[in-house]
């Protein structure tokens, strides 16, 4: 069987895999890390997402394969040395999760948002989480969330 | 997903050969599409030949009066970039509008084209501009491209390498997204090029993207919303389904082709 090796979080792992699996399966089944969730498995919902070189992408829909080589961030790598990243600390303060089993895929959304457009406003939250599914919230304080930290992270 | 042997050739001439060699293999570029079908057992490929190491493919330039773009550059490096922008927002806006954020990470305008999903939004710019459509053995004018519903040109150990694009005078797509998908419900992209003037449609027809002739020749006499506001296209050739009959997506063609000629720059 094919080797993978990859960084996740900043520690460099490998595992063997076949052909077809899915950088998601890699992640929970062979890592244990199971923060990142699958709520679809049809790239609808983005409860999968995380950063493959810093970019979002859904790791229900990529191959583990794909990933050789490449920097992968999971919603475990987040939070540096203990501390909350801001995105995780608004949605706390904000209440921007009911259940949780969207969140992941929230938080690692946002951070990527925040990355690529510093100056959001709340159309533009709104849009950008057009992948992303929740079915407790209502979005409101996911967005509000999103925005208290984007103004944080600018400061 | 049944199983496949997974490939990742270094460079264009050894992606090609693998797919000359390899039984029933596929190219895999962002896999947005193709790793879905193959999870639902729609398709089983003896091999997946990925272009995800190409760098030779995902670029962008701007030469003369035309824009190249490789085929395996994603739709978020299109709708960013500067050279885009600058000649070509109507397709700035196209490839900011395909599905999310994440979807545009991976997905590329190649793995758009030789889909020819008779939703999808690339196709109609391709159409409207006139752009030319390079494979690693030939060049494919728009116009003999698209075959129909999810069938082009393309030959089985072909690859889409780049796709040529002419600055146009003015140009805008509209989309009136479905809800849900977003993929579009009908989506004109309106053109003047140095070619003449060209109005194609996605979403709408049975038969993929198509080219209004007749909108066409009423922009040529009168650039305006109006000149086209009493030309409707056939319902018969509609696709119809439970977001929209033949009927509905026929009068949205023009309603949606009229705000694209308003909004063409
Ligand atoms: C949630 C979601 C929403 C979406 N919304 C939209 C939308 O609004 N509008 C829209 O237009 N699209 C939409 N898409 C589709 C998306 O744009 C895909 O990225 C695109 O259709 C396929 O590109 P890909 O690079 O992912 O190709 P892949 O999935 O890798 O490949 C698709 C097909 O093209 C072939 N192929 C790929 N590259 C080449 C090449 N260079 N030469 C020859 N053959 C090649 C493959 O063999 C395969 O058959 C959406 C997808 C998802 C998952
Ligand atoms: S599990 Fe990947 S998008 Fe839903
Ligand atoms: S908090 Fe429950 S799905 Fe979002």
């Amino acid at each position: 069987m094919p080797v993978v090796t990859m960084t996740v979080n900043g520690k460099s792992v490998s595992g063997e895999v076949e052909g077809r699996t899915l950088l998601v399966n890699f992640i929970r089944d062979q890592l244990n890390l199971t923060g990142t969730h699958v709520g679809c498995d049809t790239s609808q919902c983005g409860a999968c997402v995380v950063h493959i070189d810093g970019k979002a992408v859904k790791s229900c829909a990529t191959l583990a394969l794909q990933a050789d080589g490449a920097d992968v961030t999971t919603i475990e790598g987040l939070a540096a040395g203990g501390d909350l990243h801001p995105v995780q600390r608004a949605f706390k303060e904000h209440h921007g999760l009911q259940c949780g089993f969207c969140t992941p895929g929230m938080i690692m959304t946002a951070v990527d948002m925040i990355r690529r457009k510093p100056e959001l406003d709340e159309k533009t939250v709104r849009e950008e989480l057009e992948g992303n599914l929740c079915r407790c919230t209502g979005y409101h304080n996911i967005v509000k969330a999103i925005l208290a930290a984007s103004e944080e992270m600018r400061a | 997903m049944y199983q496949f042997d997974y490939h990742r050739p270094a460079n264009l001439k050894e992606a090609a050969e693998l797919l000359t060699k390899c039984d029933e293999a596929k190219i895999l570029a962002g896999g947005q599409t193709l790793i879905p079908t193959l999870k639902q057992r729609l398709a089983m490929p003896s091999d997946l030949i990925d272009l995800g190491a190409l760098k030779e493919l995902s670029f962008i330039k701007a030469e003369g009066d035309a824009i190249m773009i490789g085929a395996a550059t994603p739709h978020a490096d299109v709708a960013v970039n500067a050279d885009v922008r600058k000649h070509l927002p109507s397709l700035a806006k196209l490839a900011e509008g395909i599905g999310d954020p994440a979807v545009r990470h991976k997905g590329t305008i190649g793995g758009s084209l030789a889909n020819n999903d008779p939703s999808a939004d690339y196709p109609a710019a391709v159409l409207a501009l006139d752009a030319k459509i390079h494979t690693t053995k030939r060049l494919i004018e728009a116009d003999e491209f698209f075959k129909g519903m999810f069938e082009t040109a393309l030959g089985e150990d072909e690859i889409i390498t780049e796709i040529t694009f002419p600055h146009p005078k003015r140009a805008a797509y509209v989309k009136f997204p479905n809800p849900a998908s977003r993929y579009a419900m009908v989506g004109v992209f309106v053109a003047e090029t140095p070619m003449g003037i060209r109005v194609a449609v996605t979403g709408a027809g049975q038969e993929g993207v198509f080219r209004v002739k007749e909108m066409e020749d009423a922009l040529a006499k009168d650039w305006s919303a109006d000149a086209i506001s009493g030309i409707k296209v056939p319902a018969e050739n509609m696709l119809s389904d439970l977001h929209g009959d033949a009927e509905y997506r026929a009068h949205l063609v023009t309603v949606i082709a009229k705000r694209a000629v308003a909004a063409a720059i």
